[in-house]
């Protein structure tokens, strides 16, 4: 498996046509004490790029985009009911949703953790 | 990932005396009003209801303190304000509204009488257009002074008389909207029991210079805790205050406001304040719309800008302030809404982004406030 990063603070970590996407440390982080997440159902289309999944703080509202296309094979229910699983738990249990990808290709050229994380440092 | 409202810079945000002191005790900074100011320490959530709970130090120095000097100064801001300030008795503070002629809020501000003097506490991000304001209309005799070398901290919340009684004795004799002048870290200090959370606490104006002692000796105690600006949010819409620019501005006028205790019998029979002829008909007659606070069903935050509909889908109003309340752990929110539907207890639609909640009109606010009235 490995694992993908996008300068939009998604991560994605991809088994065969499959990926699991969350948000990043950096982005939880960032955000704050996250109080509602919103997540897309099982059998949605998502085009690359597309508003994916909602994640609110106190203090704003955030639209999380999916990196990839494909079709959702799960939204995360334990971060719908519990999303402070977003801040404690991020690249872990604190994941938004499962897709099969359409075209693995999109994957290309995005980051890999540690030049993420080099990245991010720079901020 | 993107916010939905990503804020335009503009020039370089100026550097408040405790900047650094921020910088170091973790503050993420932003730019707020022209400055660059706190948002959080340790996180909203948390800071706040540290707040709520013991005490929080809060740097509100951005905000504009002016000190009125000149003959009659009090007969003076009544052609500004709408308050009583003839008959204010020294030393005490009244919340009042800057107003155009006609009528629209142009700044919400707190005045003090210091003898025959004036002290004024307006928000940072008017205060420039404020200072303006007066100038030209008050008379040539009355001098604005714009107290820039005087920083502003305030602690809030129950242990704060406590707290600050130990460093500036004698400061808890004060009652709520009262303030006394007090010396300490060899400065002079201007104290008053006030603040904008709904909590008992204090306002402590105090030269620039020194702010960087007081805000070491109050955090020496383990009961206080730096609270960014985004804790000052959600404590003030729990409490039901409207923030300006957000709830208040131009388009607003008091009544609408919800905020009549601001106008004193005496200004509401003989009028002379701007806009009088139009907030005493609306005083006589209910304003179109008015303030109210709205309880939002389920767990996302409504927040400013979205849309309040009737059952038909017709628009009767906005939301100006709205976010997840801490202390109540749900969505809370504040808007106008059409006279006739502000009763609480109506049920109302917000619409954000496409996506329509049910509201209800709540009475504010929202947490009950714990103010150090005296006799109380």
């Amino acid at each position: 498996m490995t694992t993908y990063f996008t300068r939009e603070h998604e991560w994605i970590k991809v088994d065969g046509d499959t990926a699991t996407v969350g948000i990043t440390d950096h982005a939880q982080e960032a955000l704050g004490d996250i109080v509602f997440t919103e997540v897309p159902e099982a059998g949605k289309q998502l085009a690359k790029g597309q508003e994916a999944a909602v994640v609110e703080s106190v203090k704003a509202a955030s639209d999380v985009y999916s990196p990839v296309s494909g079709e959702v094979i799960e939204g995360n229910q334990a971060v719908v009911d519990d999303s402070s699983l977003v801040n404690s738990d991020p690249e872990g249990e604190g994941w938004f949703f499962k897709i099969r990808m359409g075209d693995p290709g999109e994957l290309d050229g995005m980051m890999d953790e540690g030049a993420y994380r080099d990245w991010v440092k720079t901020l | 990932m993107s916010d939905h409202d990503d804020q335009a810079s503009g020039a370089e945000p100026q550097r408040l005396a405790l900047d650094s002191w921020h910088r170091n005790h973790g503050g993420r900074m932003v730019e707020f009003a022209g400055y660059w100011m706190p948002v959080q320490f340790e996180g909203i959530m948390a800071e706040h209801l540290w707040t709520r709970e013991n005490a929080g130090l809060f740097d509100v120095s951005h905000m504009g303190q002016l000190y009125l000097k000149g003959p009659e100064v009090d007969v003076a801001l009544e052609t500004l304000l709408p308050g009583e300030f003839q008959g204010l008795t020294d030393r005490k503070l009244r919340y009042s509204l800057l107003l155009d002629d006609s009528g629209g809020i142009i700044d919400d501000l707190m005045a003090t009488r210091r003898g025959e003097d004036f002290y004024l506490v307006v928000n940072g991000a008017t205060k420039h257009n404020d200072i303006e304001v007066m100038r030209q209309a008050l008379p040539a005799g009355i001098y604005v002074d714009h107290m820039t070398s005087q920083a502003l901290l305030a602690l809030q919340g129950p242990k704060a008389a406590d707290i600050l009684e130990i460093i500036v004795p004698g400061v808890s004799g004060l009652g709520f909207m009262e303030g006394d002048a007090f010396h300490a870290f060899g400065h002079p200090l201007w104290i008053s029991r006030s603040g904008y959370t709904g909590e008992d606490g204090f306002e402590i104006s105090i030269p620039a210079v020194a702010a960087e002692a007081l805000a070491d000796a109050l955090v020496a105690d383990d009961r206080v805790k730096p609270i960014g600006l985004g804790a000052r949010d959600s404590l003030r819409l729990e409490a039901g205050l409207p923030l300006y620019g957000h709830d208040l501005d131009r388009k607003t006028t008091p009544v609408m406001a919800g905020l009549t205790f601001a106008i004193q019998k005496r200004r509401r029979a003989e009028g002379g304040f701007p806009g009088a002829p139009r907030i005493l008909a609306e005083l006589e007659e209910g304003p179109v719309q008015k303030r109210v606070g709205f309880d939002v069903e389920g767990r996302q935050p409504v927040r400013e800008g979205a849309r309040v509909l009737d059952g038909e889908g017709n628009e009767v109003g906005k939301i100006t302030s709205g976010g997840f309340s801490p202390s109540l752990q749900r969505p809370i929110a504040m808007g106008y809404v059409a006279a006739g539907l502000a009763e609480p207890g109506t049920g109302l639609k917000l619409e954000q982004r496409g996506k329509l909640f049910d509201g209800t009109v709540a009475p504010m606010p929202f947490v009950p406030h714990r103010y150090h009235r005296k006799g109380a």
